[in-house]
């Protein structure tokens, strides 16, 4: 068995996300080499290269690779491909876009946000909002994987000792896309991917002001904000912040809901997290048959209280 | 500019699936379906697309059971011009779907597809990326909104951290998410109107298409249930609570 794990980064950091993917390749056993696609992004190989159980760090360095596009990513790891039986990335929007399309110049299928790797050809994964969890055996030629990552703990970085290979044979750009501009949230608070804590708010907060009452809960308790898939399509937080089948999976150690009913379809985005607390007004919203924790008050009676008191 | 619309027939998302007891699949007898709600948004940009007069035809395809003619019809009376459908039984995998759609955009020669960004049944997440590759063309995933120029497309994205631009050159393929558009309500002319627009059936073994897969499902599991646990009176408690009980705070 030999993996290639595409590594998120910016540039200058390695997203912790991909310390899970390492995590999750551990049970197909054998060498896993990280690719680092990017543009003056050699710190990040650097970082990468003291990660115990990591063999090469490949690293692509190329203007056009500072915003890295499905069509060009994808091109990249298929000339990388016959060295390897097992292709893996995270979850995220950059792995959700391009490894299907790996997959496809492969001419394989793709196996969708595993849960559980049980050995290097069966996997676990869920369907239906998480109401079912698949098991799936693969005999395909090479293996492609996107990882939830929510399912999988960091690998603890100890010291490696892996060596910085340059790819040089790189696809040129297919031109078929072109980079125009990206608007990112600032980044004051954790990630949700990888925050400890996450405060969410759906509904019941009735508006962008009140929303932002979470925030200052959020900052003391230094959490992350999320938010129900209602609070955003009503205009109360960014898309980026939305929690459920159809956004982001997280399972933070505490997740505090807030005015949020707990639809299955946001229960499948928080439902493996630590310890749940809800707080809402209406004694039968579902969330509570998820909570360990539940209190039927008033949010904004209930928001102010807790930030005076943690 | 002619926009092929690919959908799919699911589950309704208000049912709330059951594993079957033999666990080799979900007990989907009697269950509620409907056009999966990506792909619902797919059609509405593409009839907007139309209105504007950026689009000369829009074309609804669908690979499944005979059944899923509903669906198409659905499609049809939120105002596209005419469907096809690929009737099997099989269950297709993406990559299948993939290359049964590859074939139609080359027969229809469509400069733009359009595709929900995931079934809510399978929660994939991967066929428009597939065609997109096997089209050697440029993919606009998870888009939020739609700008089509002379000979390509801008479109907005929902990236993790925010959105991103990117340009395509066309044919290309763009897959929805939530925040591109609210689908209109069909209305009863124009379901009427939707039942004589023409809808193409043809067997999925006359067009010649590879369908295997490498993957087989050993099986499906309901998941672990998560239990509730206590409610608590005040903020007061839950504070001690999350501190010396939980140990999270």
């Amino acid at each position: 068995m030999t993996t290639l794990i595409l590594a998120e980064h910016d540039n200058r950091k390695l997203n912790p996300v991909t310390l899970k993917v390492l995590q999750a390749a551990q049970p197909l056993g054998g060498e896993v080499d990280l690719l680092i696609a990017g543009h003056q992004c050699r710190e990040v190989a650097v970082q990468a290269t003291s990660i115990a159980g990591i063999r090469r760090v490949l690293l692509v360095d190329q203007p056009w690779f500072e915003h890295p596009l499905a069509e060009d990513l994808a091109a990249l790891i298929h000339s990388l491909v016959n060295e390897y039986s097992h292709l893996l990335a995270a979850s995220t929007s950059q792995g959700k876009d391009c490894m299907p399309r790996v997959a496809a110049l492969c001419g394989v299928d793709q196996i969708s946000d595993v849960i559980a790797v049980e050995s290097p050809r069966v996997f676990r994964r869920p369907i239906y909002a998480g109401s079912a969890i698949a098991r799936i055996e693969s005999s395909a030629t090479v293996h492609v994987l996107t990882i939830r990552t929510a399912a999988f703990e960091a690998m603890t970085v100890r010291p490696g000792s892996a060596q910085i290979e340059e790819v040089t044979l790189v696809p040129q750009p297919t031109r078929v896309a072109r980079f125009v501009s990206e608007l990112l949230s600032s980044a004051e608070r954790p990630e949700l991917s990888s925050a400890r804590v996450i405060v969410a708010g759906g509904r019941a907060l009735q508006n962008a002001d009140n929303f932002s009452l979470l925030n200052r809960l959020a900052d003391t308790l230094g959490a992350a904000v999320g938010a129900s898939r209602a609070a955003v399509d009503s205009g109360f937080a960014p898309n980026d912040l939305q929690i459920g089948q159809t956004g982001k999976i997280v399972a933070p150690e505490l997740y505090l809901a807030v005015g949020i009913s707990g639809a299955i379809q946001h229960l499948a985005g928080m439902k493996d997290s630590g310890v749940i607390v809800a707080i809402n007004n209406d004694e039968d919203a579902p969330i509570f048959q998820v909570a360990d924790y539940g209190l039927v008050a008033d949010l904004f009676d209930v928001v102010p209280e807790l930030t005076e008191q943690v | 500019m002619k926009i092929l619309v690919a959908i799919k027939r699911v589950v309704d998302h208000n049912v709330k699936v059951r594993v079957r007891s033999d666990r080799t699949g979900i007990d989907l007898d009697n269950a509620k379906m409907a056009l999966n709600p990506f792909c619902e948004i797919a059609v509405e940009e593409s009839v907007r697309l139309k209105e504007a007069g950026l689009a000369d035809e829009v074309v609804v395809v669908s690979a499944g059971p005979v059944a899923a003619q509903e669906q198409i019809r659905a499609a049809l009376a939120l105002g596209a011009d005419r469907g096809v459908l690929v009737k099997t039984d099989v269950n297709l995998g993406s990559l299948a779907v993939a290359r049964v759609l590859h074939t139609l955009v080359e027969r229809e020669e469509a400069q733009l597809i359009l595709l929900g960004k995931q079934a809510i049944d399978s929660d994939n997440n991967q066929t428009g990326q597939m065609l997109a590759a096997l089209m050697g063309c440029g993919q606009g995933t998870f888009a939020s909104e739609l700008k089509v120029g002379e000979g390509c497309v801008a479109v907005t994205r929902e990236i993790d951290g925010g959105l991103q631009t990117v340009e395509l050159t066309l044919p290309a393929v763009v897959t929805t998410d939530l925040r591109l558009n609210e689908p209109r309500y069909a209305s009863l002319p124009n379901i009427m109107k939707a039942k004589r627009k023409p809808l193409e059936v043809m067997a999925l073994e006359d067009l010649g298409v590879d369908v295997s897969s490498a993957l087989i499902c050993l099986e499906v599991a309901p998941p672990t249930e998560r239990q509730a646990g206590i409610r608590v009176a005040s903020v007061g408690e839950l504070v001690a609570k999350l501190k010396d009980e939980a140990g999270v705070i």
